[in-house]
């Protein structure tokens, strides 16, 4: 589904990614482990188009993307889960904020407002549709961010460090909702407990590279 | 912080579609500030009183809010009186107070509280996002409405922001003082706030490009125009209307 080909990438003129290969194929559950700045969030943000590799390909549903319009294609289709939930959730209300992506998909109003139903349902998320999402707490934004994105229905999911600043109770309900899923997946995390519960192939980026852990 | 304070309660005020809302709020204001005439802008001031009184909204915190305002008129009373040349009404020692700018200061006085009072009870009494649809439904260009809205939805997390830098400025013992220090570390953390917002909305950017965002919003709520939004429409008209024929 996702195939990385000698990827590298050149951050304040050191290269962070130098050669890199990844192969995500469907069904695969992967953990991405490593220390900070070893450059996970960046090939997550590549992956997505959002940054460009200075050389390599990145081919995602069997075509090589390089323009702006080719990731518009396939961003409905991989869900991303950001770091932080506050640059998720951007729409006041829950109900507005999940049905943003099944709208810009081309959603009815009515098909969308059904999405945001089953999804938040799905997730146990019944009655948020109309509260705040400013005024939510922690945990309940990260939920809500996931909902955002399953909204989409999107056949692959990536998220950034889904656990940060979660309580474990939270947490725990992250790694049901996972692992419950047939979804496939790439979890970028330092929390090395939930890599392990949640993935099957845990891999690592050292020096630019990436190496298989267990 | 507290922007909404006033959209909690439940009247048929708040209940109003608020593009009734905002078109009466308008029409009223536009008509109030460029009114001449004082017995007309005093009779105008009961419109935004009698919608006080039916949205039930609490008259401390409406008091509390028009005090700031009222503040900065009051330096336009510390002037007006002495300066506008008219006749002399009352002389305490060189300084004569002149009845035109008595008048010229009421005047004023009494309009920004009219159209202070009107949108905090007709604007205020909906929640930002319901304005914010409002807005694009009335034909509003879209950037506009998006800079509105954005600007409230992140106004929170810059100030959550803000107080972390406050709070690690003062845990290692920074004490503001008259001085070069004090003024660098300001602007460092007016600086910061820059930098980070700035990052913040690249990262916003990116949020909604990977859930298929196209320069294009789409509306999820629709209103409907009920009997007492035209009501309240044709009476802000009905009000403005005598305001001109006043003058």
């Amino acid at each position: 589904m996702i195939r990385l080909r000698d990827i590298r990438f050149k951050y304040n003129s050191r290269y962070i990614l130098d050669g890199l290969n990844l192969h995500v194929r469907p069904g695969d559950r992967i953990g991405l482990v490593g220390p900070n700045g070893c450059g996970k969030t960046t090939l997550s943000h590549i992956i997505m188009g959002l940054l460009k590799p200075e050389s390599g390909d990145v081919e995602i549903f069997g075509k090589v993307r390089t323009e702006e319009s080719d990731f518009r294609e396939i961003r409905g289709k991989i869900g991303f889960l950001f770091q932080d939930a506050d640059d998720q959730l951007f729409c006041p209300t829950v109900l507005e904020d999940v049905a943003f992506g099944p709208l810009n998909l081309g959603k009815s109003p009515e098909e969308a407002k059904a999405i945001v139903a089953s999804t938040l349902a799905a997730l146990k998320l019944d009655g948020f549709a109309e509260r705040i999402t400013y005024k939510l707490s922690g945990g309940e934004k990260r939920l809500v961010s996931v909902a955002t994105v399953l909204a989409m229905e999107p056949n692959v999911l990536i998220l950034d460090e889904p656990t940060t600043g979660l309580d474990e109770e939270t947490t725990e309900r992250l790694i049901e909702i996972l692992t419950t899923s047939d979804l496939t997946y790439l979890i970028i995390s330092h929390d090395r407990e939930f890599v392990k519960r949640t993935a099957d192939k845990v891999l690592q980026i050292k020096r630019g590279v990436i190496c298989e852990v267990c | 912080m507290e922007i909404e304070e006033f959209a909690l309660g439940d009247s048929f005020i708040h209940n109003m579609d608020p593009r009734a809302k905002i078109v009466a709020a308008v029409v009223f204001s536009l008509v109030v500030a460029l009114s001449h005439s004082l017995q007309g802008v005093a009779a105008a001031m009961l419109f935004p009183l009698v919608l006080i009184a039916l949205s039930g909204i609490s008259l401390r915190k409406v008091a509390l809010r028009i005090a700031v305002v009222n503040a900065f008129i009051l330096f336009l009373w510390l002037f007006l009186p002495f300066t506008v040349p008219g006749t002399v009404i009352f002389s305490w020692g060189p300084l004569d107070v002149h009845r035109e700018g008595v008048l010229q200061a009421l005047l004023i006085t009494l309009k920004s509280n009219a159209v202070l009072l009107t949108v905090m009870v007709l604007l205020g009494t909906s929640p930002i996002f319901s304005l914010v649809h409002a807005l694009s439904h009335l034909g509003v260009p879209d950037k506009l409405v998006h800079l509105f809205f954005f600007c409230f939805r992140y106004i929170h997390v810059i100030h959550e922001e803000y107080h972390r830098l406050i709070h690690a400025m003062k845990i290692r013992g920074f004490k503001p003082g008259t001085n070069m220090h004090t003024y660098r570390t300001y602007a460092y953390l007016v600086g910061m706030l820059l930098v980070r917002s700035f990052d913040r909305s690249s990262r916003i950017l990116a949020a909604m490009k990977c859930r298929g965002f196209r320069d294009k919003f789409y509306i999820l709520h629709h209103y409907e125009m009920k009997n007492y939004d035209y009501v309240l429409t044709a009476s802000s008209v009905l009000v403005s209307g005598l305001l001109l024929a006043a003058r």
